[in-house]
């Protein structure tokens, strides 16, 4: 399958893979320079291939109140957004997805990989509810993101665009008819995401081009949020874990209002544990990667989830999946290729604002 | 496209070798394998006057996507490495033919480079993998 932009991706000197039955693009040259455009200046991304879906009717708040770990009764006005986590009675992680909230209800944007087992399961939850739970498949999405986003952003969009943006505070959206603009992003960055119809989000990504702004892949997208602390669905997180594993308790409610999952959470808050996501940083050179080992006193007290190279940091940077967190002891040593590296334990996010923010954990 | 250099022999594991004047061999990965590999972000190279047989590993080269080992396409000794590539990585992928050498040998026989891939032949393979 291919975006609308897949012409531009091209044009733009794009070297496309295979990405859940998509083809897009990776980098247009350089992974790096992308990832430095987006935290010096401003990239722009196609998300077209993740997954947008529109709950309306009568029961949509009650509806995503139950399905969601997250409350969307905070979303009190129409122009809001928040980030939750989509569990199983389990407590497992089916996707992690973005509500935005607008005139007619809920639009839901998750996972693409994901894409056919939500809905299914959204289908499905929504039995006894008086909702309508629609996929948008012909939208096109364009996230904009660094510190010159916003500027540019003004100048490339219509003028009615241009004032709605204007007015956004961060993690507020607006609509208009199918449209959406929000103030969101997956880099850490300022910025916005744009959900247009498919000529209207190609005309937009050729004037944002032709002001400077860098058409950027998914490579610099994946170190872009590695840096900024945020989980990838299918490396971070899955069915087999909990929010508390994946530093995502900050994501979850507890208000009575028994939500999916909510019984099987709070049985685990009850029987303690403590096995947590973490930041890890390399003090050598080197790369993490998902699946290497990390040891601490001879043992093996867990794996990295996502690894890459830190542009902004210039050393490799991981997440990495602890058992027993909170006896952790330093030094902690990462096995890559049969080594032990010395790294360190850290706080998340890495990168803010382009510069180093993170502590040592232990 | 990616550039098939005509002055030197290849392995089909992707390394160039070019013998020089004074009997020396200079190693490197081609362009084909810069593109592959993506943003080079480390270069491992050995110690000068380390010998290797042909065939094992001899550097390593990390780029975003994994690490790759880099193999001795002849028997012989370290004799020089290309320091510069600590520092600016990069240069593997902008000038893999060129500045981005990797190391300099000295063969225990210089017409063993005789037996590796030609231009033709590794272009051939390239074609292959592409396809």
């Amino acid at each position: 399958m291919q975006t609308c932009l897949y012409a531009s991706h091209i044009d733009a000197g794009g070297k496309m893979v295979d990405f859940s039955g998509w083809q897009m693009p990776i980098h247009y040259g350089s992974q790096i320079e992308e990832h430095i455009a987006v935290r010096q200046h401003a990239g722009v991304f196609d998300v077209s291939h993740m997954t947008v879906i529109d709950v309306t009717g009568k029961d949509a708040t009650t509806f995503l109140r139950h399905l969601l770990a997250n409350d969307v009764v905070k979303l009190s006005r129409v122009g809001q957004a928040l980030y939750s986590a989509m569990l199983d009675e389990r407590g497992g992680i089916i996707d992690d997805l973005m509500v935005y909230r607008g005139p007619d209800g809920y639009r839901l944007v998750v996972n693409c990989g994901t894409r056919e087992k939500d809905l299914v399961w959204l289908q499905t939850a929504a039995a006894g509810f008086d909702v309508l739970v629609e996929e948008a498949p012909h939208l096109a999405i364009l996230a904009v993101q660094g510190p010159k986003a916003m500027d540019l952003l003004g100048t490339a969009l219509t003028p009615h665009q241009a004032h709605a943006l204007a007015e956004l505070k961060p993690f507020e959206c607006a609509f208009s008819g199918q449209d959406m603009i929000a103030r969101t992003g997956y880099t850490g960055e300022l910025g916005a995401e744009l959900i247009l119809a498919a000529d209207a989000a190609c005309a937009l990504w050729d004037r944002l081009r032709a002001l400077g702004v860098k058409p950027a892949g998914l490579g610099a997208r994946d170190t872009l949020r590695l840096e900024a602390g945020l989980n990838l669905y299918g490396s971070d997180m899955d069915e087999q874990v909990t929010p508390s594993a994946c530093n995502l308790s900050w994501t979850v409610v507890h208000n009575g209002r028994d939500f999916i999952g909510e019984k099987a959470l709070l049985a685990e808050k009850e029987a303690g544990g403590d096995r947590r996501l973490i930041g890890v940083v390399m003090t050598d050179r080197g790369v993490l990667r998902a699946g290497h080992p990390i040891v601490s006193g001879g043992r093996e007290v867990g794996v990295i989830t996502s690894g890459a190279f830190s542009p902004s940091l210039q050393r490799g940077i991981g997440f990495a999946r602890i058992e027993g967190a909170n006896e952790l002891k330093a030094p902690l040593l990462a096995v890559i290729r049969g080594r032990e590296m010395p790294v360190l334990g850290v706080t998340l996010p890495f990168v803010r604002r382009g510069k180093a923010c993170f502590k040592p954990l232990v | 496209m990616a550039e098939v250099r005509d002055d030197v022999r290849y392995l089909a594991t992707h390394e160039w070798v070019k013998l020089e004047a004074d009997g020396s061999v200079v190693v490197g990965i081609s362009d084909h394998a810069q593109d592959a590999l993506g943003d080079v972000v480390f270069v491992e190279l050995p110690e000068i006057g380390t010998s290797f047989v042909q065939g094992s590993e001899m550097a390593v080269v990390e780029s975003v996507k994994a690490a790759s080992d880099i193999y001795a396409p002849v028997s012989g000794v370290v004799v020089a490495c290309n320091s510069a590539l600590e520092d600016a990585p990069e240069t593997v992928n902008d000038s893999p033919y060129d500045a981005g050498w990797f190391v300099r040998l000295t063969p225990d026989d210089p017409s063993s480079i005789e037996s590796l891939l030609s231009p033709d032949a590794y272009q051939a393979l390239c074609d292959d993998e592409t396809r």
